[in-house]
């Protein structure tokens, strides 16, 4: 079941949320809207589900144009980053609830929520309340009331986000398989790369309103299509410098400079700007890349496993990521490289050339 | 939220109210605009007379000194009830069993229908039998509210502040309660007084709450009949004759029905004005 | 500057604990050195925002002795301990101007405005808010606010500890990440002893140089974030710690050889004899299980591509063992073999680790 949102423009006063977008969301897998917090992954979540119309442009799902009609009658659940859930029904009446709107018969709502319950590992507190249970627990309440209206459509903006962090996790894991063979179109909300990456599926990433590139996650994050793109998906903050090419060479400054891998190597001569993911950039010897920096460091911050480096060159900010442990001082110079294969390179309009 | 989708069958659900306020609002307003701009002396007998009895009230005498009456009430009312009622509101417990106790004394008041205030002042504050009258008479005090002005309005003033300042503690203990109290515990760490905590954390975020009190209390007071009039009927002589008695003697003691219409309905034109000033001022600097 | 020591600790909120499950924080001795960067890391719930609460002097314990520098401090309240507090959501002083929000403290402690003057500014620069000294607080956005917050506590020079209560909790994502840099830069700058509660992991390995890791109200291990990462003490340390976590797989000992459903693996540092111990488990993290020609046969279960590396799923029987490949690494076909590297594989015995 197609989702399609066909040239929607949303206005609210004189501000333009959601600019011109055209995009069709499959039932086959996730459909991630990756963006920072106010880049409109809820507006158009909104726009989705009915509870806002557009200001222009249509939706159609299914082969059928339902931007007229009401949230109630498209059959649609929604799952928010707040638990929300009926403080004073019971968890059976919580998750029940969509079916006693519905009209459904008693037997089979009993059917119906023991089985979604079962699924979510909630058999156990059927007639406790929402607010005795911890916060694991209630969004789980809110997901199985999604899942036992058995929509065609589920909205899911940034359901883990108020969770512990090791919670999510394991929430996160067991999503794709609630949602396999249900045959809907589900659309997930996230701020976090590594969310999407670990979801699969297929990826908008949105930024100030626009969908900047759509399409398999792993290649929005491979090659993204604008540099923009580039930005929203990665976590560490992705390198970003100016490089100038001329003939077969590159310059970052006057001293550092590599020769064109073969890629590159048909590129017009000028500006460009190269992006480079941080854990592309390790401590000198420590990894495969060969383009030597030099810098002044600010701050290493060492996690269990990895270190993550920042450094100046030149009033600029560079951060490193690698595995293992690297205290550098604060304020020593220390040497990186750069693995240039990897980079990409983006004209001054911020499209991808190269990557 | 704007945008909303429009949902057709709602309107079932307001035409009863709305149907309910044009019998019992607009009409009866629309009559007094009739009457406003028309002099009548009864069997249905019209004449035009136009802006005639606006300016004849605009200029009177008369409601020039109920009109300066009635914003000393109004005055003296808000600047004791408000700071009185706020300081009650900081006082109260915010948990446990005394906190309900409380909630209830500071609701009785307001549960009391208001000839029945008024009445009751009226036996508590008599200077023979009445125990207030008593007490300030046996302090050596000349007291008797029916006789003068100045224990009229003593009277009456403090038949108001027991009757709603209630409604301000009410009103403040519930915006006091919304803040968490991690204001109150940067404040600790800050090393700030009492009075600090009260003007730059409980004071601002109590502002929307005090402005719903504050305009609550302005429109009552402005428009308030029953209690003086039971308590004083107007006087002695028309020393406590707030604007709303005064138009009461003129559209039903004298049954000049025009001045009467046309000063109800500058009446209403002070206090649409005045509230939409002051609510203007206090959400100034307010997001929406 | 001061050590901090909590002797005999325990606290319950209710007025009369009867067993273990009403007490908050059960019996605990532990000690802050002068200056550190610490973390108190832990699911909801796991009593570490009481513990701060009791550091700070918001909360009385129910049992034992606050310490600061040797001075007993349990019964005096907070603005006397000299401590600073950064809370969840940011806490300023609407009405008032950033400066003034800043020279609160010390103009609450009598200090002149010439003095506090140069301090201001000093504290402003560190903090980058020198552009908005002149704005009111209440117009800054989240993270400016919590800039201020911190700005409150660094003004003042007595401070013994800052304490922050899981303060990026309302920071947009990409920006937490520079508030959290900044944090660690400011410690290293300062060296004032700090003490940071979150249960986000990343959070707490980064910012500090020692880990106290919480699980309903005990402190199951404090150590450096690589002793934490190498040497769980506690599986439950192994699970919390690390994304994806621990794999804990239940296991046999024939004399100092642990066995793994009848293959052998071999560990480094034997551990001695089990004692009786009822349960017992090899532990070893994703990145120290690796593809093998012989070993433990598994198949492969599914693949996520987190983009700086893979993460693994194999299965053997009815266990799923997590491992991570590096970016672009070949996998072998359906089944295969793994091993464990046996300088960071351990046994726990009960839950804690043997030897």
């Amino acid at each position: 079941m197609t989702l399609e949102l066909r040239n929607v423009v949303k206005r609210i006063g004189a501000e333009v949320h959601i600019h011109e977008t055209s995009v069709a969301f499959e039932s086959d897998g996730f459909n991630i809207l990756l963006g920072t917090t106010l880049a409109g992954k809820t507006s158009l979540m909104q726009l989705m589900a009915g509870l806002q119309r557009p200001t222009s442009g249509e939706i159609w799902f299914d082969g059928r144009d339902v931007t007229r009609v009401s949230v109630q009658k498209r059959n649609v659940s929604m799952v928010h980053q707040q638990f929300i859930n009926y403080p004073n029904f019971s968890v059976f009446d919580n998750i029940a609830s969509p079916l006693r709107v519905g009209r459904v018969g008693r037997a089979e709502i009993k059917r119906r929520v023991g089985e979604v319950a079962e699924m979510l590992r909630l058999s156990a507190m059927l007639d406790r309340k929402p607010n005795e249970l911890s916060g694991g627990q209630q969004q789980r309440i809110a997901l199985a009331r999604a899942l036992v209206k058995d929509a065609d459509l589920i909205l899911l903006d940034e359901p883990l986000a108020n969770l512990d962090y090791k919670l999510r996790e394991e929430l996160r894991d067991e999503l794709p398989r609630l949602f396999k063979d249900r045959g809907c179109t589900v659309v997930y909300a996230t701020t976090e790369p590594t969310e999407a990456l670990l979801l699969g599926g297929h990826t908008a990433t949105l930024h100030e309103g626009r969908i900047t590139q759509f399409g398999p996650t792993a290649e929005v994050y491979r090659r993204p299509g604008g540099l923009r793109t580039a930005r929203v998906f990665s976590d560490p903050p992705i390198n970003t410098a100016r490089v100038t090419k001329k003939g077969n060479r590159f310059t970052l400054n006057d001293r550092v400079g590599w020769n064109a891998e073969d890629q590159h190597a048909g590129l017009p001569d000028g500006t460009y700007i190269m992006g480079i993911r941080p854990h592309h950039v390790t401590p000198h010897g420590t990894g495969p890349g060969k383009v030597e920096l030099e810098g002044t460091v600010l701050v290493t911050e060492l996690s269990g496993s990895e270190s993550i480096v920042h450094f100046d060159i030149d009033g600029q900010t560079w951060i490193s990521q690698s595995h293992g442990i690297h205290p550098f001082e604060i304020g020593s110079v220390a040497r990186f490289s750069m693995d240039i294969g990897r980079s990409k390179l983006f004209d001054l309009d911020d499209k991808l050339v190269a990557a | 939220m704007t945008n909303k989708i429009a949902y057709p069958k709602a309107w079932l659900f307001v035409l009863p109210v709305v149907a309910l306020v044009a019998f019992n609002a607009l009409i009866p307003l629309m009559t007094v605009v009739n009457y406003s701009v028309q002099e009548t002396f009864g069997n249905n007998v019209f004449f035009w007379e136009g802006v005639r009895w606006f300016e004849e009230v605009l200029n009177s005498e008369r409601f020039h000194a109920s009109l300066g009456r009635q914003l000393t009430f109004t005055g003296i009312i808000l600047s004791i009830e408000i700071p009185l009622g706020i300081a009650i509101a900081l006082t109260m417990p915010t948990r446990g069993f005394w906190a309900s106790v409380c909630l209830v004394l500071m609701a009785l008041p307001l549960l009391i229908p208001w000839n029945v205030v008024g009445a009751m002042w009226n036996i508590f504050a008599l200077p023979e039998i009445g125990l207030l009258g008593q007490i300030i008479n046996g302090m050596g005090i000349d007291y008797n509210f029916t006789q003068q002005p100045i224990a009229a309005w003593f009277t009456t003033i403090l038949m108001d502040v027991w009757h709603w300042t209630s409604l301000v503690v009410l009103l403040a203990y519930a915006g006091l309660q919304s803040i968490p109290d991690a204001y109150y515990q940067a404040a600790k760490i800050d090393g700030a007084s009492g009075w600090a905590v009260f003007r730059y954390i409980q004071l601002p975020k109590m502002k929307r709450v005090l402005t719903i009190a504050i305009l609550l209390r302005f429109m009552d007071s402005f428009m308030i009949y029953t209690e003086p009039f039971v308590l004083t009927g107007g006087g002695p002589g028309n020393t406590t004759t707030f604007l709303s008695i005064d138009l009461v003697k003129i559209a039903l003691g004298q049954f000049d029905l025009g001045p009467a219409a046309a000063m109800s309905l500058i009446y209403f034109m002070i206090v649409l004005l005045l509230c939409w000033v002051f609510y203007t001022l206090m959400m100034r600097d307010e997001e929406p | 500057m001061a050590k901090i020591s909590l002797q005999d600790l325990r606290h319950s909120y209710l007025a009369d604990p009867k067993g273990d499950e009403d007490w908050a924080l059960k019996h605990m001795n532990v000690e802050w050195s002068d200056g550190g960067a610490y973390a108190l890391l832990g699911p909801s719930g796991c009593g570490k925002t009481t513990l701060l609460s009791i550091i700070s002097g918001l909360l009385t314990p129910t049992e034992g002795r606050v310490l600061f520098d040797g001075a007993e401090v349990t019964d005096i309240p907070p603005d006397r301990r000299n401590i600073a507090q950064v809370f969840q959501f940011p806490v300023v002083y609407d009405t008032m101007k950033v400066y003034d929000n800043l020279a609160f403290p010390l103009r609450n402690r009598g200090m002149a405005e010439a003095e506090l003057d140069k301090k201001v500014r000093e504290i402003a620069a560190m903090l980058d808010l020198e552009d908005t000294l002149k704005k009111r607080a209440s117009g800054l956005t989240a993270d400016g606010k919590q800039k201020i917050s911190l700005g409150r506590g660094l003004v003042r020079s007595d401070v013994n500890a800052i304490l922050f209560d899981e303060p990026l909790t309302v920071i947009d994502p990409h920006l937490k990440w520079i508030l959290r840099s900044k944090l660690k830069e400011l410690h290293q700058r300062i060296g004032t002893t700090m003490i940071y509660v979150t249960h986000d992991q990343t959070e707490a390995l980064t910012f500090a140089d020692q880990v106290v890791v919480m699980h309903e109200g005990t402190v199951v291990q404090i150590g450096t974030p690589v002793d934490l990462f190498e040497r769980p003490k506690h599986t439950f340390v192994g699970h919390f710690i690390g994304s994806p976590g621990m794999n804990v797989l239940p296991c046999t000992l024939d004399g100092e050889m642990p066995y793994f459903d009848g293959v052998p693996v071999p560990i480094e540092h034997p551990a001695p004899g089990n004692g009786g111990a009822e349960r017992l488990e090899i532990g070893v993290r994703p990145e120290f299980v690796s593809f093998a020609d012989t070993g433990i046969p598994v198949e492969i279960v599914r693949l996520s591509d987190v983009g700086r590396y893979q993460i693994v799923d194999v299965r053997h029987g009815e266990h799923v063992i997590k491992l991570l490949v590096p970016e672009g690494a070949e996998l072998p076909s359906e089944s295969a073999h793994i091993r464990f590297d046996p300088a960071y594989t351990r046994v726990y015995a009960d839950g804690w680790i043997m030897g």
